[in-house]
């Protein structure tokens, strides 16, 4: 038996994917040109997959102060904040992000996976009971497996599977944490957080929710599907990623819980690794800021959102329940989404190609993500390449001719 | 007395297999043949997703919380039996 032996099946799986085309899990970029655009071999291509929801990535003012930041500071930290120190950026960023929400403490992480990693395996012990919706994130889940918590599942977005779980334990010593997603990642559905946290409230226990996909997206101020649903009162933590609507890379978690600050030398995930260089950190102080300042990103975000949603809906392709940032666009089988995600790059739209058993339901998916730096004329480009390879490839029906009388 | 005992434990044992051969052939949509030595993983084709939404099916079936952790040891159908005859009498 050699170490690879357990993963061939999974290497026959990639090649085969590989034959058929491009690599889509090795796409790579000759120039990445703005937000919404890159070049791949050698063509113009529409970035339709890139989480970048309000465009932030080329802002100019984050950019100034990401370069300010490496000249007077230096390219990393080289090492971790409870070894190395912090640098005031990172006290910036921590007290910004407490303000932005509105909570008392801010802990900001390498990586948002490692934020899952470290908080949901710190939070609950052995004793303690993890309650997550089963279509959660694989950093949910590993951080669930580093810990040493009891861990359940419940049916996604079901609240009253959650009760059942719930109150199936009600005798059971130990204390409860919930852990939902803001907007989940492959199909854009949200959580049904109002109903989530009247159970919490009934049953008791902790509730997180994990906002990566959802901060600057949803809520009147962009702090995400809690503020959205009016519930930020019943959210004990909030995790979220500078990676999507920030533009950079990062993690974080904020709360009001007292002795909140004792995971800076509890938590594994935060103490042993380095700290995110200036150069990130004060890119997304300034992108913070920008979200605040900037409404109307959001705004062109949701607009843009619908014109694609209601765009591939309306030829006739299975979209997701609802209307978000993510439009996932299911496909009836893993080499039809294949060809797909192939004869779409070659015409210029990249987006994401999920399959099982990445994805809900087992069924291979399209996943693209919209941006508030997409134009109207970029959207209606991607649904008239959309309307034709998916009359060519038999995905959907041509549309009906005028009979001219 | 002590022959009873046994022959109900393999009574207890049969129909826990059968609800695990229900939960499987429910979560994967076609039948299975589910024995004490049937390997989850190899013989069912089972991947980890499809094994943790029979965990969820059965924890309903027997009103039982089955925690992810506790999976770790379980690679036959008779190991799964066990695990959940374990946490039935824990409850």
């Amino acid at each position: 038996m050699g170490l690879f032996d357990k993963h061939l099946a999974y290497r026959d799986a990639y090649n085969a994917i590989r034959q058929a085309g491009a690599d889509p899990f090795s796409v790579r970029f000759d120039a990445v040109v703005s937000p919404t655009e890159g070049v791949i071999n050698g063509k113009r291509t529409i970035l339709l997959g890139t989480n970048n929801y309000l465009g932030l990535t080329f802002d100019e003012q984050a950019i100034a102060s990401s370069v300010k930041a490496v000249q007077e500071r230096g390219t990393g930290t080289t090492g971790s904040r409870i070894a190395n120190g912090s640098f005031e950026a990172h006290v910036e960023l921590e007290e910004a992000l407490a303000k932005f929400y509105k909570r008392k403490h801010a802990m900001v992480f390498t990586t948002g996976y490692q934020a899952n990693l470290g908080v949901l395996s710190t939070l609950v012990g052995r004793g303690d009971h993890l309650i997550l919706d089963a279509d959660s994130h694989a950093s949910i889940y590993d951080g669930a497996r580093l810990g040493h918590a009891e861990v359940i599942r419940f049916r996604h977005n079901d609240p009253d599977d959650l009760y059942k779980r719930l109150r199936r334990m009600k005798d059971v010593p130990g204390e409860r944490l919930i852990v939902v997603e803001g907007i989940y990642s492959m199909i854009g559905d949200t959580a049904p957080l109002k109903e989530i946290a009247a159970v919490k409230r009934e049953l008791g226990g902790y509730l997180l929710v994990d906002e990566a996909h959802s901060m600057g997206v949803l809520g009147e101020h962009g702090r995400g599907l809690a503020e959205a649903a009016g519930v930020e009162a019943d959210v004990d933590f909030v995790v979220g990623t500078f990676s999507k609507s920030l533009g950079a890379i990062g993690g974080f978690c904020v709360s009001d819980m007292d002795d909140f600050d004792v995971m800076r030398v509890t938590c594994r995930p935060y103490m042993f690794t380095a700290s995110l260089p200036p150069a990130v950190v004060s890119s997304t102080v300034t992108a913070l800021r920008r979200l605040e300042e900037q409404p109307e990103l959001r705004h062109k975000l949701m607009a843009n959102a619908r014109r694609l949603y209601d765009g591939l809906s309306g030829m006739g392709f299975v979209t997701g329940p609802t209307s978000s940032p993510i439009v996932a666009i299911t496909m009836p089988d893993t080499e039809r989404a294949i060809g797909m995600w192939n004869a779409l790059l070659q015409n210029g739209v990249y987006l994401n190609l999920a399959l099982p058993p990445a994805t809900p339901d087992s069924r291979p998916l399209l996943r693209t993500s919209v941006s508030a730096a997409h134009t109207d004329e970029q959207i209606d480009q991607v649904l008239a390449v959309f309307a034709e390879l998916g009359v060519a490839m038999g995905l959907i029906e041509a549309p009906l001719q005028r009979v001219s009388a | 007395m002590v022959v009873d005992t046994v022959g109900s434990m393999e009574a207890v044992t049969d129909l826990t297999l059968r609800e695990i051969g229900l939960a499987t052939s429910k979560v994967l949509g076609r039948s299975v043949d589910v024995a004490n030595d049937t390997h989850i993983g190899r013989d069912l084709a089972v991947d980890s997703l499809a094994l943790m939404n029979i965990i969820m099916e059965l924890e309903d079936t027997f009103d039982i919380s089955i925690p992810l952790d506790r999976l770790a040891s379980v690679e036959t159908a008779g190991d799964l039996a066990s695990l959940i005859k374990d946490l039935r009498n824990r409850a």
